[in-house]
């Protein structure tokens, strides 16, 4: 990797700090994967890693990704709940890698909920 | 855990869980005294006093939903299965610290495994918590703190992706020079 400079850094804080005073609190889609011990066994962290890729790759500035902690559907994990605004979120089950980049490209960037992967919609 | 970086994020988890916002972890591979020390120090509510000694337990668990709590006594169990030790510290209100011991070249040691993935997960999940990172091995040494790139961004959060691209770069160079350490 290039070495970052102090204009690059100033340059990066500027431009966030614009984009960020317009969409603060109103993230259009809510990604969250779901941790806790059997989830990481499982393979959530390889789930993580497939969402950052994504992420990294598309120009959307209104998703947010978080974690949070066990979902106590340790048979189906992992878990990854898709909550776009003003729908119902939609709950994955035994993700991988694969299929989290398949729910990103369709459900999340089209609308296009991934049903063979849903374990419920809300 | 297939890797030692995945019992990592699950330690790790259980401090978010119990509301810590900074997290120490300092990882230690000391190739001439064969041996790898892993700490994890939060700031989250603790453990009382009259608990802690069942927190490694697999049949103690807080939670209300179900009756174990897998976490902790994996952890144990692998470093204990290593030739190594583990100790859990915590004090009610002020935080809870869990360090483990394996030996280098004990058969059943597992590999340390993806740590970016791990380190780059809690961040950009978590853009909120800060995390202070010291990786040694041998004589190279990583350190990240995320306090500092708070400082650099002007607050601004660590999941845009400009800051993302930014921070994984960071992180990638330095765990990259750690490797050749290690080789």
């Amino acid at each position: 990797m290039a070495k970052v400079t102090i204009e690059d850094l100033k340059r990066i804080k500027e431009q966030i700090t614009r984009e960020t005073a317009l969409r603060e609190g109103d993230a259009a889609v809510r990604i969250t994967v779901h941790m806790g011990t059997s989830g990481i066994a499982a393979g959530a962290r390889e789930v993580m890693g497939a969402l950052l890729e994504e992420m990294n790759e598309t120009d959307r500035r209104d998703i947010r990704i978080i974690t949070s902690g066990c979902t106590d559907l340790c048979r189906n994990e992992p878990n990854v709940t898709v909550e776009i605004k003003g729908q119902a979120p939609v709950v994955y089950q035994f993700m991988d890698a694969d299929k989290m980049r398949k729910v990103f490209k369709q459900h999340v960037l089209k609308g296009e909920i991934q049903k063979e992967y849903v374990l419920a919609e809300n | 855990m297939k890797e030692l970086s995945l019992h990592i994020l699950d330690i790790i988890d259980n401090s978010l869980r119990a509301g810590a916002n900074l997290i120490h972890l300092n990882i230690e591979e000391d190739f001439g005294l064969n041996r790898i020390r892993i700490s994890i120090k939060d700031n989250g509510r603790g453990i009382p006093a009259n608990l802690l000694s069942r927190a490694a337990n697999p049949f103690f668990t807080t939670r209300a939903t179900r009756r174990v709590g897998l976490g902790l006594s994996l952890f144990m169990k692998a470093a204990e299965r290593c030739g190594g030790f583990f100790n859990i510290d915590s004090a009610e209100d002020k935080g809870t610290k869990v360090e483990a011991e394996f030996r280098m070249d004990h058969i059943d040691l597992a590999p340390m495994g993806d740590i970016r993935g791990t380190i780059k997960g809690l961040i950009m999940g978590n853009p909120d918590i800060d995390l202070v990172y010291s990786h040694q091995s041998g004589n190279r040494r990583f350190d990240l703190d995320t306090r500092a790139v708070r400082a650099e961004f002007g607050n601004a959060p660590f999941n845009h992706p400009l800051a993302m691209r930014y921070l994984f770069g960071v992180i990638d160079e330095g765990l990259d020079g750690l490797k050749k350490a290690g080789s």
